[in-house]
């Protein structure tokens, strides 16, 4: 005779339960299994929230390493890295002066890996500036901007513009010599329209110079209400505004059909055939296809089945995840080997000499030290609208998704490095040598200044040269190829003259040794 | 059947007016807006009413034998102290460009910033600055001399 109770049912189902509850778990999390089906890779994909502004396949042309050369996952990569360190600094950094430049201090050398953190910080968003200014290169050297593109190209200004802003706010935080004259010359630069307003006579009555610069004080001077203001755009509104703006990016290139690819990508792919494209579908697409055709362009592939397209999973995203490990890699090893800088405590009586922005405003420094108003606004606004406006000016079709392609193509992408290198070496050498209008005629009405000189010249000279090159291309496409050279030149030219050859009292200087002891 | 014109509209026929589409849209631009006055009134609150800022006036004592053409700079203030035999004057050096503090020296003061320099009456000599060194406010309680570095007086003004 059995001497053991019989067992509770409901106590064995519980058991069982229990135990098998990491498999229900992971049941219930990822419903559909592992990814090793092509229906199941396709679930995959479109049942996760972050992983579905993916296509569930990807045409193998975006796929080629020198079609984006990883420059945008690059961007959200260093992106990423300075979210996740950011928040880190935050449970330690003081927004207010003093206390602020004390709390850098022991961030860096108090708090356990704080070093490390920081600098992984700063290093990740220079590395985000370099990676945003070379994806915007990529997309205009591949015209990727065209039709139906334009308007994600206007997205993308205002991501650059962002990450510009972040960088820039983010430079002034740590409240030393450094940031504290950043910001009077931000600030002050916001007040210049008083340079044009002042020259009329108006700015009693009409003051926006003085109101922006109000706007982002604060206050009448630098200070803690300053301060305040920089680090709340610099947490919170820049990274949200970035952030839902790179969402949009983002989806936006799916709704446009992938990556810009030339009209003979496929067959230029099909000498080349992988194994890993095999037809998906093995009749005539009769369906699936239908529900597609309401999508408005180019998107819907009606009658053909996504030929030379591979399952998104694993593909695209291991070379995404690529991309992100690289970045960290390049992070971390800068970090390892070069310190974030920290200079002495903000001192208001006496500016740093040469006081220097961080080195990717350098270029507008030296365009601001022609005149405050034009190359601090004037000019970055010139170049904004004109980066703007190149897709709805240039509707042509010709080398879409080629590089450098468009009447010209290289040869014409070579002569404007030239021109684009060579106008402002021989511009700033002459206005070293020579000096300009001021010094000339000492009495000359500020206006004249305004309008002439040498960032104005060098404006001037870029748009006559791309006005030039469409009349003998008969192509504004090689006049947009020349232009932007041009601006890619001129902002190298600048950044590296303000960079290496200024000293102090902005003097020009052949390197650093020739500089005054002081 | 003929219809003329003065026979009575049928509850069927469209409404000459869309009462409805009318009341909604009607709705819809006051609910704009209502939420566009509003928005105008919180975008007043970045810009503030009232500037946390210190007291812009203090007193200085310039030593005895200053020489004629040599600036004084009360320690932490912005300001250059000359005195000639005409009197005392105050030159603003903060710069007109982009706002640094200038540096006298022999000449006059340079700028560490862009490199704007300007004459010992503040006039601009080379560079980016719009404007001369603004000249500030002295005034002469019986030897006890006072400065105002909120208000400006036209360059030349000096104090006996
Ligand atoms: C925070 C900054 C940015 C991020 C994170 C970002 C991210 C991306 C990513 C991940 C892609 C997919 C392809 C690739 O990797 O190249 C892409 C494509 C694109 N981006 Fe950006 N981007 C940024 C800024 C910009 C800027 C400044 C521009 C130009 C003004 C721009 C214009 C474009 C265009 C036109 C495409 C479509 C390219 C094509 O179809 O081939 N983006 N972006
Ligand atoms: S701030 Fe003095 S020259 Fe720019």
């Amino acid at each position: 005779m059995n001497t053991v109770e019989p067992k509770s049912k409901a106590l064995q189902e519980f058991a069982g339960n229990l135990k098998s509850l990491p498999d229900r778990f992971r049941e219930s999390a990822f419903r559909t299994g592992a990814p090793t089906t092509d229906r199941t890779r396709s679930t995959f994909v479109f049942g996760n929230v972050f992983l579905h502004l993916h296509a569930v396949r990807t045409h193998r042309w975006s796929l080629r390493w020198t079609t984006t050369l990883g420059l945008g996952i690059m961007s959200v990569s260093a992106f990423l890295i300075a979210l996740v360190t950011g928040v880190m600094l935050m449970f330690y950094y003081k927004p207010y002066p003093e206390a602020a430049y004390q709390s850098i201090k022991d961030i860096h050398f108090v708090v356990p890996t704080g070093r490390l953190i920081r600098n992984l910080h700063r290093w990740s968003a220079n590395i985000m500036v370099i990676a945003v200014i070379l994806h915007m290169a990529r997309a205009f050297y591949t015209a990727a901007y065209r039709r139906p593109r334009e308007y994600n190209w206007l997205m993308g200004m205002g991501l650059l513009v962002l990450t510009l802003g972040l960088s820039f706010t983010g430079y002034l935080l740590p409240w030393d010599q450094l940031a504290y004259w950043a910001i009077t010359i931000g600030a002050n630069i916001a007040q210049s329209p008083r340079e044009i307003t002042d020259a009329l006579g108006i700015t009693e009555y009409f003051d926006p110079g003085g109101f922006q610069r109000l706007l982002l004080l604060g206050s009448d001077q630098v200070g803690a209400e300053a301060l305040i203001r920089f680090y709340l755009l610099h947490v919170m509104i820049l990274p949200l505004v970035l952030a839902a703006l790179m969402g949009v990016h983002f989806w936006r290139i799916r709704k446009d059909g992938g990556m810009v690819r030339p009209l003979d990508a496929d067959a230029r792919l099909a000498q080349r055939r992988s194994e890993e494209t095999y037809p998906v579908f093995t009749e005539a697409p009769a369906k699936t296809y239908q529900l597609a055709a309401i999508v408005r362009g180019r998107t819907a592939q009606t009658g053909r089945g996504p030929e030379n397209t591979v399952p998104s999973m694993p593909h695209l995203f291991y070379a995404e995840l690529g991309v992100l490990m690289l970045t960290l890699l390049i992070c971390l090893a800068l970090s390892l080997v070069s310190d974030a800088p920290l200079k002495e405590l903000a001192n208001p009586s006496v500016p740093e000499n040469p006081a220097k922005a961080p080195w990717y405003f350098l270029g507008l420094q030296e365009l601001v030290s022609f005149s405050a108003f034009m190359g601090g606004i004037g000019i970055p606004m010139i170049v904004l609208v004109g980066l703007g406006l190149i897709p709805y000016l240039d509707r042509e079709t010709e080398g879409t998704g080629r590089w450098f392609g468009g009447p010209g193509g290289w040869p014409l992408v070579r002569l404007s490095m030239v021109v684009g290198l060579c106008a402002p070496t021989v511009i700033e050498a002459f206005a070293i040598r020579f000096g300009w209008l001021r010094e000339w005629f000492p009495a000359i009405p500020q206006l004249v200044v305004t309008v002439i000189n040498p960032a104005t010249l060098l404006t001037a000279i870029y748009a006559l040269y791309s006005l030039w090159c469409i009349r003998r291309y008969e192509s504004v496409r090689s006049g947009a190829l020349a232009l932007f050279t041009c601006f890619l030149c001129g902002f190298l030219v600048l950044t590296i003259i303000g960079t290496y050859f200024r000293g102090p009292n902005w003097v020009f200087y052949w390197s650093p040794a020739e500089w005054p002891k002081h | 059947m003929t219809t003329n014109a003065k026979e009575p509209r049928s509850r069927l026929d469209p409404e000459p007016v869309p009462r409805r589409d009318w009341l909604g849209l009607s709705s819809l631009w006051a609910m704009g807006g209502a939420l566009l006055f509003g928005l105008a009134g919180m975008l007043k609150l970045p810009k503030a009413a009232v500037l946390a800022s210190p007291s812009k006036k203090f007193r200085v004592a310039i030593p005895e034998n200053l020489p004629v053409g040599e600036a004084f700079v009360p320690p932490g203030r912005a300001v250059a102290v000359f005195k000639d035999t005409d009197g005392v004057y105050a030159v603003s050096t903060i710069c007109t460009h982009l706002g640094c503090v200038v540096k006298p020296n022999a000449e006059g003061f340079e700028c560490p910033c862009h490199g704007s320099k300007f004459a010992v009456n503040g006039d601009v000599k080379k560079g980016p600055a719009p404007r001369p060194l603004p000249w500030l406010k002295v005034t002469n309680n019986g030897g006890q001399l006072t400065i105002d570095e909120g208000t400006t007086v036209p360059n030349g003004t000096k104090v006996a």
